[in-house]
This record gives C-alpha cells, sequence and structure tokens, in this order.
C-alpha cells in the first residue's frame, strides 16, 4: 500500500481538529492506534445518549455540510422522512473531484477511523440501517485503507451487529465510484450507488430525505462534515459552536493551490483568518516577481475573483464591509458576501504568468467532459462554452465570443436538474465578466495577426 | 374532464383563474386550456425525467407567513404571490390549490429559446432528407419558440448516423435530442432493458446493450414517440413525405384488443400505421405485427376480381349467380361468417341467413398465444360483435367439426363462405369440392379452388363500420383507400346479396343506414347512431355473454371478467 506522504510543517495558525493526529509520523490507519489516541470514546458516549440528543450535539454545534454547500448537517438530518416506515440510509460523499480539492483525501488516506467514528454517531442518531462509503474510483488506495479499518472496526464491535455493546446495528459498505464528476452529486450518487448511470435526480420529488437511495430517507454528507460530528458530540453541541465564529462554527481544511510557494491543505478556524492571511501567510505568498491576477475562492465552479477587485455593501447583519480580495473572511459567508462561494475549500491562486482565457479554457473543458449529458442545456452549453474557449486559445478568438459566451452561461444556470449547470456557467459568466477586456484583448491580438478568421461550418 | 366537478381546484395560468381537476401536472392542466407548453422528454404514458428542459415556466405559490402561518396579502387584499425564483418544469410540477403558473412570460419565453438553441447546436439539420421532416417536434418547436437563427461556428458532433438496433428500426445519433423516451419505453413497456446511452454529456450516443436488439413486437413504438428523426421506421424510411398521408381513423385487426390506429396512406395507397392514442385501450402503443397488415391491401394472394365458375365477371352478375346458386340450395344451405368482418356485415350476414331457411352460421376461431399487452389470445377482432348481431349464438370453434360432419351427411351441401378459408377450418378438400360454394373473401385461398363464385371482400382499409373488442367497446374504423377497381363499395356486396336473395332492398350500403335498423333489433345497441360513436368507442353491456367462456387474459386496461369476479 502506498502511504499518503506526511506534512509535518504544520503552520501554526492552523488549528488542526479533523488532521489531528493525520500528520503525525508515528500515528497510523489502525484501529489500535486511533483507540490508542482516545478514538471510538465518542462513539461510546454517543451510544449512552439517546439519538435525538446526539442529532442535538449537531444542531447546536451548527455543522455546516464541507462539501460544497454550506447546509446545516442537523437540519439535512431532521428533513428525514421518519413517517414512511422505510429504513433510513446513511451514505458517505468520498468522491471528492472538484478541480483543486483535497482534503478528503487526507482524513481517509490518514485517519479513516475517524470518518468511520463519524458516520457511526450519525448512523445511531438518525436510526440508519445501513451506511455506505462512496468513494471516488481514482481513490483506490483509499477504498482498500477503508475496507480495512471498518474490517478492524467490526472487529472491535464499533461497526456492524450491536454495537458497542447496544442493542442498536448497522454496518458500513464501501462502494468505489464510477469515475465520473457527477457522481459527486448527492442523487448521482445515489444512482450510481444504485448501480445505474450517475445521472442526477429531478428535485421535486426525489429530495433524498425522503426518496433517496432504493427510494428510502437517505442522508448524503461528506467526509470532513462526518468527521466534525465527532468533535461535536465529544465535546457538546454548544461548547463546539463557539470554534470558529457565529453561523461558520468548527475548523475547515483549506485546499489551497496554483501559483504560491506553499500550496496543500491548511485547517483552519472559520472565520478567523481571511483569504489574504491564506494566500501570503500560510500559503507563502506568490513566487517572486509575479502578480496575482485571480483568485477562484472555493473549487473550479466558484465565481472567480480579479486581483484589486472590491467587495462593498452591508451583510445580513447590516455592517458594511468594504474588502479586497485579501480581506474576505475565510468562512462559508465571506465568500459568499463577495459574490462566490467557499464551495469545498479549494483555493486556486491565479498569477500573471498565464492568460485568463487559458484558464476559463481549461475549466470549461473540465465541466464539458463531465457534463453527465442528461438534460439540455448543461449537455450542450458546456461542451459549446468549451468549444469556443479551446478555440480562442488556438488562436482563432473573435471579439463577438465573449458576449457570446455569458449568454450561454445565463442560458444555462438555473434552467437544469442540477448544479452542474451552475458549475460550468459560474466559471464562464464570471470570468468574461470580470475579464472582459483580456478576453477583448485576446481576440483582437489575434485579430491583427491575421488568424483570427474563422470559417462558418 | 372529471365527472365530479366538486374535485375542481383553481390554479392561476397566465393571469386568468381557471379550474382543473387535481392530480395533473402543469403541462396536462395547461393543455386543458388550449395552452401548449412545449416539451420532448414528457410522455403522459411513460416516467417523467424532467431532462429536456423545454418546460420550464414560472410557477409560485400564495405566501403563507412563517410567524403566524396567515395568508400574506398585497395592498389591494389579493393573495401575494411568492413566485419560486428559478424556473420549473412543468412535467414533474403538479399543480396544487393557487398555483400561479406563467407559460408566456419573458423569462419563459427566454428559457424556451434557450434550450431550442442548444438542441440545435448539435444537431445536424439535415431536415430535407429526414423522415421526421413535417412532423418534427424539433422543426415546430424551432419555428415557434426558437431565435430563428444560429450563433454557432464551431464544428458539430459527430456521431453514427445509419445504425440498425433491430429489425424494423433504424438509428441516427446525431439526431437524436437525448431525451430517453425510446429508452423508458423499453424499461417500462416492454420491460426489458434494451436501448441506453454511452458516453457522457454531448457525446453521449444512444445505443442498444451489447448483443441485444431491438426485435421486440412493440419496438415501432419508439419510432412514434421519438421527437425527432433519430428513430426511423425501416418499413417507412424515405417512402413518403409525412405532409402528404392522408390519416384515417382505424382499428388494429390483429386481436380482440382493437388497438386504436391511424392509417397513413396517399393517393389510394397506405404507406404507415400509426397507433391512435385512447388511454382506454390501447394508450399510445400498438404492436409492430398490427402496422404491417397493410400489406394485406395489394398482397399477391389478393382476391380483386369476380368470377363464375372461373370466368371474369361483373360484380353485379356474381352476387346475382350467388343468390341463385343459394337460393337452389334451400334448405340445406349453411353459411360461414367471420369475427373479422364488420358488426354491419355480420348482422346482414344474420339478415342472409334468415333468408336462407335460417342457414346454421358459423364462424372460425383463431387463438393464440396473449402477450399481455396489445394482442389477446383472440386473434379476430369482432367475435363479440358476432355474437352481439346474433350472427352466431355461441363462440366459435377453431374446427368446424359440425359442419363437416353435415357435408358429409349430406345434410348441408350449399356453401355461403365469407372471410374464411374453410380449407384451413378444418373442412377437407374432397368435401368442399362436393359442395357448392360461394366464397366471399379478401385473398384467394383453397375454399377458392372450389368455389363456384368468388366475390372479393373488402379488408377493413377499404370499408367504413365497426367492431367490438375484448372491453365490449364498440370502436369506428374509416375507409382510408379505395378497394380494388371494379368492386362494390362498402356494404354493397351483402345488400345487394340480400335484395337478390329476397327481392327486395331495405338495406342502404352505410354503416349509418345499417345502425338504423340494428339499434332497433339490438337491445345493445338501442338509441345508438352510427355518427354518434365516439372516437374513443363506447363501452356496450357484455351481460348477455357473461357465461360465455372468452379466452381472453388480462392486458393493458383489460380484465376479463372472471377474474373480476374473483378478485
Amino acid at each position: 500500500m502506498i502511504a499518503a506522504p506526511k506534512r509535518t510543517d504544520i503552520h501554526p495558525k492552523e488549528r488542526r481538529m479533523i488532521l489531528k493526529h493525520a500528520d503525525d509520523p508515528s500515528y497510523d490507519t489502525s484501529v489500535d492506534c486511533y483507540i490508542e489516541h482516545g478514538g471510538y470514546e465518542t462513539l461510546k458516549k454517543a451510544l449512552t445518549l439517546k439519538p435525538e440528543d446526539v442529532h442535538d450535539h449537531v444542531m447546536k454545534a451548527g455543522i455546516r455540510g464541507r462539501g460544497g454547500a454550506g447546509f446545516p448537517a442537523g437540519m439535512k438530518w431532521k428533513f428525514l422522512d421518519r413517517k414512511s416506515g422505510k429504513p433510513i440510509y446513511l451514505i458517505c460523499n468520498a468522491d471528492e473531484s472538484e478541480p483543486g480539492t483535497f482534503k478528503d483525501r487526507q482524513i481517509m488516506h490518514k485517519d479513516p477511523h475517524q470518518l468511520i467514528e463519524g458516520m457511526m454517531i450519525a448512523a445511531y442518531a438518525t436510526n440508519t440501517a445501513k451506511a455506505f462509503i462512496y468513494i471516488r474510483e481514482e481513490m483506490p488506495h483509499g477504498a482498500v485503507i477503508l475496507e480495512q479499518a471498518i474490517e478492524e472496526a467490526r472487529a472491535k464491535g464499533f461497526v456492524g451487529d450491536k454495537i458497542g455493546g447496544s442493542d442498536y446495528s448497522c454496518d458500513i459498505v464501501v462502494h468505489r465510484g464510477a469515475a465520473a464528476y457527477i457522481c459527486g452529486e448527492e442523487t448521482g450518487l445515489i444512482e450510481s450507488l444504485e448501480g445505474k448511470r450517475a445521472y442526477p435526480r429531478i428535485k421535486p420529488p426525489y429530495f433524498p430525505a425522503a426518496l433517496g437511495l432504493y427510494m428510502c430517507p437517505t442522508i448524503v454528507n461528506n467526509v470532513e462534515t462526518l468527521c466534525h460530528v465527532v468533535h461535536a458530540v465529544s465535546m457538546g453541541g454548544e461548547e463546539y459552536a463557539k470554534i470558529g465564529t457565529p453561523n461558520n462554527s468548527g475548523t475547515r481544511i483549506w485546499s489551497l493551490s496554483g501559483h504560491v510557494q506553499r500550496p496543500g491543505y491548511y485547517e483552519l478556524e472559520n472565520g478567523k483568518h481571511t483569504y489574504g492571511d491564506l494566500i501570503y501567510e500560510i500559503g507563502g505568498g506568490l513566487k517572486p516577481g509575479r502578480q496575482l491576477l485571480a483568485v477562484i475562492p472555493g473549487g473550479s465552479s466558484s465565481k472567480v475573483w480579479r486581483a484589486g477587485e472590491r467587495f462593498k455593501g452591508k451583510d445580513r447583519g447590516g455592517n458594511e464591509y468594504d474588502w479586497a480580495i485579501e480581506d474576505v473572511p475565510l468562512n462559508f459567508d465571506g465568500p459568499m458576501t463577495a459574490g462566490s462561494m467557499s464551495g469545498s475549500g479549494a483555493v486556486i491562486v491565479v498569477d500573471d504568468s498565464v492568460d485568463i482565457v487559458d484558464v476559463l479554457a481549461n475549466i470549461n473543458a473540465f465541466y464539458a467532459h463531465e457534463s453527465c449529458g442528461q438534460c439540455t442545456p448543461c449537455r450542450e452549453g458546456s461542451l459549446w462554452m468549451k468549444k469556443i474557449t479551446s478555440r480562442m486559445t488556438s488562436g482563432h478568438a473573435r471579439p463577438e465570443d465573449v458576449d457570446l459566451l455569458a449568454s450561454i452561461g445565463d442560458q444555462i444556470a438555473g434552467r437544469t436538474i442540477c448544479a452542474h449547470g451552475e458549475a460550468c456557467a459560474w466559471p464562464t459568466q464570471s470570468f468574461v465578466a470580470k475579464f472582459r477586456d483580456k478576453f477583448l484583448e485576446r481576440a483582437e491580438r489575434q485579430a491583427a495577426s491575421g488568424s483570427g478568421d474563422i470559417r462558418l461550418i | 374532464m372529471s365527472d365530479q366537478p366538486d374535485n375542481l381546484i383553481t390554479i392561476n395560468l397566465n393571469g386568468k383563474d381557471v379550474q382543473v381537476e387535481p392530480g395533473l401536472n402543469i403541462i396536462e392542466a395547461a393543455s386543458r386550456f388550449g395552452i401548449e407548453v412545449p416539451h420532448y422528454c414528457y410522455h403522459p404514458h411513460l416516467s417523467v425525467p424532467g431532462n429536456c428542459r423545454m418546460c420550464l415556466v414560472e410557477m409560485g405559490m400564495p405566501g403563507k407567513d412563517r410567524a403566524t402561518g396567515e395568508p400574506m396579502l398585497n395592498d389591494d387584499g389579493s393573495p401575494k404571490i411568492m413566485w419560486v425564483p428559478k424556473p420549473v418544469i412543468a412535467c414533474a410540477t403538479k399543480i396544487a390549490p393557487g398555483m400561479h403558473v406563467s407559460t408566456e412570460s419573458d423569462v419563459v419565453q427566454k428559457c424556451r429559446e434557450g434550450v431550442m438553441e442548444f438542441l440545435l447546436v448539435n444537431h445536424p439539420l439535415d431536415c430535407p432528407i429526414c423522415d421526421q421532416a413535417g412532423e418534427c417536434r424539433l422543426q415546430e418547436f424551432a419555428t415557434d419558440y426558437g431565435r430563428g437563427h444560429s450563433r454557432f461556428v464551431e464544428r458539430k458532433n459527430v456521431k453514427p448516423k445509419r445504425t440498425r438496433i433491430g429489425p424494423r428500426v433504424m438509428l441516427d445519433d446525431e439526431r437524436c435530442i437525448l431525451c430517453s423516451r425510446c429508452i423508458r419505453f423499453c424499461n417500462e413497456f416492454i420491460g426489458k432493458p434494451i436501448l441506453g446511452f454511452t458516453e457522457r454529456g454531448s457525446y453521449s450516443t444512444l445505443t442498444t446493450f451489447p448483443g441485444k436488439e431491438l426485435d421486440d413486437n412493440y419496438s415501432l413504438n419508439t419510432v412514434d414517440i421519438c421527437p425527432v428523426g433519430a428513430l426511423t421506421s425501416t418499413d417507412f424510411r424515405f417512402k413518403m413525405r409525412v405532409w402528404f398521408l392522408k390519416e384515417t381513423d382505424s382499428i388494429d385487426t390483429e386481436s380482440s384488443v382493437g388497438c386504436n390506429t391511424i392509417v397513413g396512406s396517399r393517393e389510394g395507397k397506405i404507406h404507415r400505421i400509426t397507433p391512435r392514442r385512447n388511454d382506454e385501450v390501447n394508450d399510445t402503443w400498438m404492436p409492430d405485427s398490427g402496422r404491417m397488415l397493410y400489406k394485406q391491401v395489394e398482397a399477391d394472394d389478393r382476391l380483386t376480381a369476380y368470377s363464375i365458375a372461373g370466368k371474369p365477371c361483373s360484380g353485379e352478375e356474381a352476387v346475382k349467380a350467388a343468390a341463385e346458386l343459394l337460393l337452389q340450395g334451400q334448405g340445406k344451405v349453411a353459411v360461414v361468417g367471420s369475427g373479422r368482418l364488420s358488426v354491419e356485415e355480420q348482422f346482414l350476414l344474420r339478415k342472409i341467413s334468415e333468408v336462407l331457411q335460417s342457414a346454421p352460421t358459423y364462424a372460425v376461431a383463431r387463438y393464440g398465444e396473449a402477450d399481455g399487452k396489445l394482442i389477446s389470445a383472440d386473434r379476430n377482432p369482432n367475435v363479440r360483435g358476432a355474437l352481439l348481431t346474433g350472427m352466431i349464438g355461441n363462440l366459435p370453434e377453431e374446427q368446424l367439426e359440425d359442419l363437416r360432419k353435415k357435408l358429409e351427411s349430406g345434410e348441408v351441401t350449399h356453401l355461403l363462405a365469407v372471410g374464411e378459408d374453410l380449407a384451413e377450418a378444418g373442412i377437407p378438400a374432397e368435401l368442399l369440392k362436393q359442395a357448392q360454394v360461394v366464397y366471399i373473401g379478401t385473398r384467394h385461398c383453397d375454399t377458392c379452388q372450389h368455389s363456384k363464385i368468388e366475390l372479393p371482400l373488402l379488408t377493413v382499409f377499404e370499408k367504413s363500420g365497426t367492431f367490438v373488442n375484448q372491453q365490449f367497446r364498440l370502436q369506428k374504423f374509416n375507409q382510408a383507400v379505395p378497394g380494388p377497381a371494379g368492386t362494390l363499395f362498402g356494404l354493397s356486396t351483402f345488400t345487394k346479396l340480400y335484395a337478390a336473395l329476397t327481392g327486395e332492398s331495405p338495406y342502404a350500403p352505410s354503416p349509418a343506414a345499417i345502425w338504423t335498423h340494428m339499434a332497433e333489433e339490438i337491445a345493445e345497441f338501442s338509441g345508438l347512431r352510427y355518427q354518434d360513436i365516439p372516437k374513443t368507442g363506447k363501452v356496450l353491456d357484455g351481460s348477455r355473454f357473461d357465461k360465455l367462456p372468452f379466452r381472453e387474459g388480462a392486458s393493458l386496461h383489460f380484465t376479463p371478467a372472471a377474474e373480476t369476479a374473483n378478485a
């Protein structure tokens, strides 16, 4: 088995909860090691509580989903349709595939039992009949590690029949994904888990909380989210909620990539730091002699920020703000206030060594390739945008492409079955809106060189 | 429309309050008021995938105060409508009391324009060589809701252009808009996964599962429901432009299910048969086998000319000669009718038998395997018509044992065979040879060889009339094409024969005229007029025949009386 490299240079600003032991060279993935470090104590504690009380801790902790949408996990559990009498399923979404994101991998590779413990607590709180880990195809080692960990946990009585000597039983199944980005969309994931093409379902009526896996009530939570459940129950919901800032509780693992000196994953207390801290201090800043061009704040699908732009206005609380990119708080709400989103916590830094058209072309190629093809606007729009931007990068940019791209994006967002529509439209919409001059410049430069002509087909 | 107006709920459609039955989706509800919500993937008889996004509309509900639960009101006291921020799909959104729907707003129009443009960017636009042209939803909606010009200058995707996915169906993947109707039809109606998509995104390609082919007897329904020209019928492909086709309502005669059909013909030639929607009989489906029945019109063995003792003659001469021959045999005549004849023909045949001293009258049963869908065990379309009209008094047998015995004993010497080959029904050639046979039929057969007089019979496509299906549903079919040149039209063969036998002509040769007589004489038809029979048919009282051991099992929209009683 290939061990994931340990990162020993933990930045002093980090507050490690989830990754507390992950990079400890003496820490391994065995259940004994986990127990030695106090593992499964929280599960034992949870089993002494009523499921509603465990749920209550999660509600009070205010754990928000770390997968992308930032929806409160406790609330999600509350929506479960318990009247139907059907079994309830819990799915851990380990299909981490948003470009720029590499946090769940650290957890699964380095501390799988934390996830298993979180899942079992969540399962107990929701009276889940069976739990699944849907791990993406491209993480084969992770799947092997998880399977082994579950086996060990089962032997110790933490998974399977009569957990921890209680009356509650629940098993975990590791299911390897089908190597598609769309398998990370929760209803696409459910379809894939059922053995079908990962075509996201229409909502209504197929809300997972009511009609999920095998048409039974289902919870789908991200890996990191489920790990936070352990800490929320361990320290108590109210205590947990004190970490971070109000409505943005806990810590979060940020995946920093792109043109910074120290790319990597950093677990930070929510709202206590800014994008400036992450990029310049924790991430070591840009490479010498480079200028910041753009920041993609929450995974490649989030709307881009252009260096130098300012975000002004009043937030929900009525407080005025006037931020540069560097001032935006690193939490759930900060990037949203600044017109984008924290998404999966993947911060991609772009410096002036690249052409912004190339960046968009790259992103568009990804989303066109990953569109499942089920519904029209995303299927046709994503590929059309990709064709345009790849034509632009190959020397045939036209000035009118700028408005055309924006218009195509507008025709997709908000009109599709799942959020892939927005995921593929937002980059184009935001890049074109914010870098209009760069796009036009490219077209004009190519027109001047005589390569801008294209033939109508 | 609902029978119980109390149930109706009020919704607001484009600013107008309307009453409509609950449980409908927005597409169906709007269509009740003549408002079209364009759609591709939605089909009333298949599951709802919501993938084409053509039916996006704006929807809102009256707002309620979260704290108090009280309705929110505008300044003028009207309910405040909370419009959903994103457009919703009309196919998967069920109406609810107070719901506001806009199918005409700017947002909706922009949505349709966008979807149309997307559907066309990779579409080959080969309408000039496409069979679907003229009945293509892509053409129609592009005209009605599209932008009218293309902004697409990239290369279009290339996909397989002509794939034979089954013996009767061809696939053009470039035209496919990936609505998945055909896939759902196979999964949900045929009950077998045959079709599916490979590849992803815009490169998604419809294909059959490895080693499978679309060879089911319902495969051509995929062609009907394909909103574009991706799936075409091998039989119809490149034969005729659809706008030239005259469409005539007809009935599938292959079994007692009586699928409602549309016959497409041009200048007296039939080019295709497609199903006609009847939600109480066949929904929107029909078997492939029934679509090929038009080939009997121009079949090689088609009987097209009258003859007496092998010599060609006119229709009038043949009828006269037939009457003379049958009258010679008075008292020793038997009549063999058919469960394939129309109700009107069966009634006239009964009248003819009565004139011939109540000659014993038979019909020939035809049984096959039922498919539980739209082909029943009884392969005659109109046995119940024969019972109702009194042409026969009991269920027919497959072999005419009784008649054979009567021929052998000499009790019967003269035969009038209508629409049935007696040799097939168990009458040996030597007996036929001895008998004096008048044959009225659609095709040459062994009976013809021994008949003295031959008269061509019109096929279902060449006459109008009615059948009674397994549900005792009286269904009309109309003449699509003229009969073979020189043949007597409509019911003339029967009315003229009756006249020649009796010297009286009380019956005009049209179904409507016959119905005035039938309505008087037959209790179940009482009060009915031919012209009043609805397009979807009319269920008659079949209780007179409750005791008969009909062989049909359960099929789509049909549960046998015996099973209903047991349940």
